[in-house]
């Protein structure tokens, strides 16, 4: 009995473990999708009370940034017709950035932003008194596409982000993917948002010509 | 000729006994990566592409919508239907729908829940914002836009 035992080999065989590990790592690579939670985030307004209904808004018409887009997908930007979004990023950042009247924190504010940006107020009279004040409204209609309503949103944050990240001396999307998970990312987002709140409202979309 | 000789001393083959192991780390990666897929998605899903795209932190936190023309035409019509978890739903059903997720999350996150909606390129607005409605009246406001990378030309 021991005789026989110490004839047989006392290791596995571990030459099939490759291919056996192999055939798992097949499997799951077929079977994987990476999972992307991205996407772009946005915060809907509180549900209408019928007791209290919403206070009436005397907004200047110079303080907002007006994008209606039609079932066509056509674009009204500002009483202005045009085809396609292009470059409607760089409009919305001259118009949030452009203290037409600064009050006197608006004013602090300008102060306390790098040269590069304030070199883009234009301080036109027609458009947005400061950044506090600036709203950008996106109107869509019931037969707007979604692809040209996310375009016309994400080149709305865009320009914020863009703002945001040039004062805190970042790349976009640097600032972007900032999440906030330890104090130093905090204190850099809130450092970029400070005073510049990121107004963009969406309109119920109108039932005409659906 | 020394040269030759020299080099002929050398083994040729390439040890493969770490090549287990590699492949091990490898199969590791992907079951740590992997989603099993447990529900099946009722409705087309062409996800539209954009560029500001930002990452939540607390992926617990997220529940899913999907928006779509059904796959399965002659069973569900062509209209684009709302899908949460496996099965389609009518847009009145989501107040209950969001309250039965949001129970299931622990109570001090329960105002943090995030809906991520998966819509098709295709759909139009109008049924988004009878979402949108809905998600406003459960209170349920905060919103992901699920989409793709969009590659900037410059």
């Amino acid at each position: 009995m021991a005789k026989s035992k110490s004839r047989m080999s006392q290791e596995v065989n571990a030459g099939s473990m490759a291919d056996i590990a192999f055939l798992l790592l097949i499997f799951f690579l077929v079977t994987t999708t990476i999972a992307s939670d991205k996407g772009i985030l946005n915060v809907l307004p509180p549900k209408l009370d019928p007791n209290n209904p919403p206070p009436e808004i005397d907004k200047n018409e110079r303080n907002i940034f007006t994008i209606l887009v039609n079932a066509n997908d056509d674009l009204l930007v500002e009483g202005e017709y045009r085809e396609n979004a292009e470059g409607l990023d760089e409009e919305i950042k001259a118009f949030v950035l452009n203290f037409g009247a600064p009050d006197e924190d608006a004013q602090a504010l300008f102060n306390s932003l790098p040269a590069s940006l304030r070199a883009q107020a234009k301080r036109d009279p027609e458009s947005s008194d400061h950044p506090g004040e600036a709203v950008i409204s996106i109107k869509t209609n019931r037969g707007t596409s979604y692809e040209k309503y996310l375009e016309v949103f994400d080149l709305a944050k865009k320009a914020y982000f863009d703002i945001y990240a040039e004062r805190v001396n970042l790349d976009t999307d640097e600032y972007r993917t900032l999440t906030g998970k330890d104090e130093a990312e905090d204190a850099l987002i809130d450092k970029g948002k400070e005073g510049i709140p990121m107004a963009i409202s969406i309109a119920e979309p109108d039932k005409i010509g659906s | 000729m020394a040269k030759f000789k020299k080099k002929t001393k050398t083994s040729e083959s390439i040890p493969t006994s770490a090549l287990p192991d590699i492949i091990f780390m490898l199969l590791f990666f992907f079951m740590v990566t992997t989603v099993l897929r447990e529900q099946e998605i009722l409705v087309e899903q062409k996800i539209p592409q954009a560029t500001q795209l930002q990452k939540l932190q607390k992926k617990t936190l997220i529940s899913y919508i999907y928006i779509g023309k059904p796959k399965n035409t002659a069973l569900y019509g062509s209209e684009p239907r709302v899908q949460a978890n496996d099965a389609l739903m009518n847009t009145t059903d989501i107040i209950q729908w969001v309250n039965r997720e949001r129970d299931a999350l622990p109570e001090a996150d329960r105002g943090m829940i995030t809906i991520s909606m998966k819509v098709d390129k295709d759909v139009k607005m109008g049924p988004i914002s009878d979402v949108q409605t809905e998600l406003r009246e459960a209170d349920a406001r905060r919103v992901l836009y699920a989409s793709v990378g969009k590659v900037v030309r410059n």
